[in-house]
């Protein structure tokens, strides 16, 4: 009985891990596949990744959407960081109205959030192009950058910045020397959260560009009335920079964590 | 400490201008007519009346009729998943858990574009089929298409706070049910399945609130004449142009958004103050 179900749980869990990786595997596979078709793997070759370096018009989406990103993620992790550390200190009124103006973002579909920035862009007269495409991403980054910095900057003791102060650190330097590393951890988290968010995103990016700008996103989108193989290569390219992101941001934080560990338990023994 | 109060004042103008008057603009297009000039402004309710017409009726009843069908198949499907995992170990827990999570880092679009060579007329599974001297099967453009994009972009969303509140539960009171003479199925049903409840309302929530407002999934795989609240707002505002029109469904979208998020609120508190 016992066996039966635990058989049971394994194949649940392969088909389901299945499902989710199916398509995975399809894109990476069929990436370095020799021939344009989408079914049938005749060899093993890197053409669409030849073709896609030559090809301009993907490569200049992927300058934006990699640009973009570390733009958005620079400009609302410093924003986000700063008024988290700001509304831990003020008034609970201006706090709470705060933080549930922050939630809109969240909340709300991308689809509404993408029209109410675009009509906003539109009705300032702001020409559609990159730089809109960046002021929306921060507009929906930071709130994420706010959420995972808060917390921690909610338990931070307040004793330990007061101290830093008194024994004569500028604001600046408390700021930076006191507050910020032991806020890390959230920062690192929002970090990362900001980079993937504004790397993956299509709905908003579709709705505020224009004169041409593409991110990754919008020229897969375009693209998909005639089956492509260079999108695939460009997939299998966005997906191992997202694991590679996921990997630092995940295994880094384990292996240091490690390390501090350790080096407190030899400290230990050595006293 | 006081130093850093100001350094909230950035963001108190920063969310002003691009969260809060993004969506006053959004209700001022709903309730005018005058296209995206402002000059002949013209207050009128006309837009959300256009929303009764059947043609548009149908949209939101296809929309809702998806979006329910989605979000039972990843609560049945969801929930076997989390209660299975959490059956493991804790650190076999946390690699399943992982890999449930590494999907959802990953664009949609890109994995909606996989679909499409696996379900096409002469795709994966057909080729597969013809193999094994079967007939293709029609699979793209069709419900069958957009519910399958949909489960599987949206199944994380189901796993991951269910699988927060099994694992959080205390064990013991299984053993309990059992000791005082459940069966395993009343032991399921009135212990396990109840507690992890919580979990179950954040799952349907997030899945059934993502499904209804997506127009990707059923553009790429339910083609150009698969039109769901989502797309109908994409058509006004890209190919047609009625920015007024589309305002008033996006804010219709945006008040229901609002109304199923406060209910679950409600049902939380409810579960948590209560137990058992």
């Amino acid at each position: 009985m016992k066996k039966k179900s635990r058989v049971f749980s394994f194949l649940y869990i392969i088909l389901c891990y299945l499902f989710f990786y199916v398509p995975i595997l399809v894109t990476v596979v069929f990436s370095f596949n020799s021939s344009k078709s989408l079914t049938k793997f005749t060899g093993f070759s890197l053409r669409w990744y030849t073709q896609l370096i030559s090809d301009q018009e993907i490569m200049a989406a992927v300058y934006v959407s990699v640009s973009i990103a570390i733009f958005a993620t620079a400009i609302s992790t410093v924003l986000g960081t700063i008024t988290a550390i700001g509304m831990s200190k003020s008034k609970k009124v201006l706090r709470d109205t705060l933080l549930s103006v922050n939630n809109i973002p969240i909340m709300n579909p991308d689809i509404v959030t993408a029209i109410g920035l675009m009509i906003l862009f539109s009705s300032m007269m702001i020409a559609k192009g990159y730089i809109t495409m960046l002021l929306a991403h921060v507009a929906f980054c930071t709130p994420y950058v706010i959420t995972s910095v808060y917390p921690k900057v909610r338990s931070l003791d307040d004793s330990l910045a007061n101290a830093a102060m008194d024994l004569g650190a500028t604001p600046f330097q408390t700021l930076m020397k006191v507050i910020i590393p032991s806020i890390k951890p959230g920062i690192y988290a929002g970090i990362l959260l900001a980079f993937t968010m504004s790397f993956d995103d299509f709905v908003i990016s579709y709705f505020v560009t224009g004169n041409g700008v593409q991110n990754i996103s919008i020229i897969v989108y375009n693209m998909t009335k005639r089956t492509n193989p260079t999108i695939n290569a460009l997939s299998t390219i966005v997906i191992a920079v997202i694991l590679v992101a996921l990997i630092i941001g995940n295994v880094v934080p384990a292996i240091y964590n490690k390390r501090k560990d350790k080096k407190v338990k030899m400290e230990e023994n050595a006293n | 400490m006081k130093e850093f109060k100001s350094l909230v004042k950035p963001y108190i103008l920063w969310s002003f201008l691009l969260i809060i008057v993004p969506l006053l603009l959004i209700v001022l297009y709903s309730v005018t007519t005058g296209g995206n000039s402002l000059v002949n402004i013209r207050f009128t309710l006309e837009n959300f009346k256009k929303i009764g017409e059947p043609i548009y009726i149908q949209v939101f009843v296809r929309s809702f009729r998806l979006g329910l069908i989605t979000t039972i198949l990843c609560l049945l499907f969801g929930y076997i998943l989390a209660y299975v995992i959490a059956q493991f170990s804790e650190k076999a827990q946390s690699i399943l858990i992982l890999f449930v999570t590494i999907p959802m880092w990953i664009n949609t679009l890109l994995r909606t574009y996989a679909w499409i060579s696996i379900l096409s007329e002469n795709g994966i599974v057909n080729s597969f089929l013809e193999v094994i001297g079967l007939n293709p099967v029609t699979m793209m453009y069709t419900d069958f298409s957009v519910v399958l994009g949909l489960v599987c972009d949206l199944l994380p969303f189901m796993v991951i706070p269910i699988h927060t509140s099994l694992s959080k539960m205390d064990k013991s009171l299984i053993e309990a049910a059992y000791d005082l003479g459940a069966h395993r199925w009343q032991a399921f049903w009135r212990v396990t399945f109840t507690l992890s409840i919580p979990g179950v309302i954040n799952g349907v929530t997030m899945v059934f609130l993502l499904s209804i407002s997506t127009f990707v999934i059923p553009k790429l795989l339910g083609g150009g004449q698969y039109v769901l609240i989502g797309n109908l707002i994409e058509n006004q505002f890209v190919s047609i142009g009625d920015w007024n029109f589309g305002s008033a469904i996006s804010l219709l979208l945006a008040i229901l958004m609002l109304l199923m998020i406060n209910i679950t609120k409600k049902l939380d508190k409810m579960e948590g103050g209560g137990d058992l």
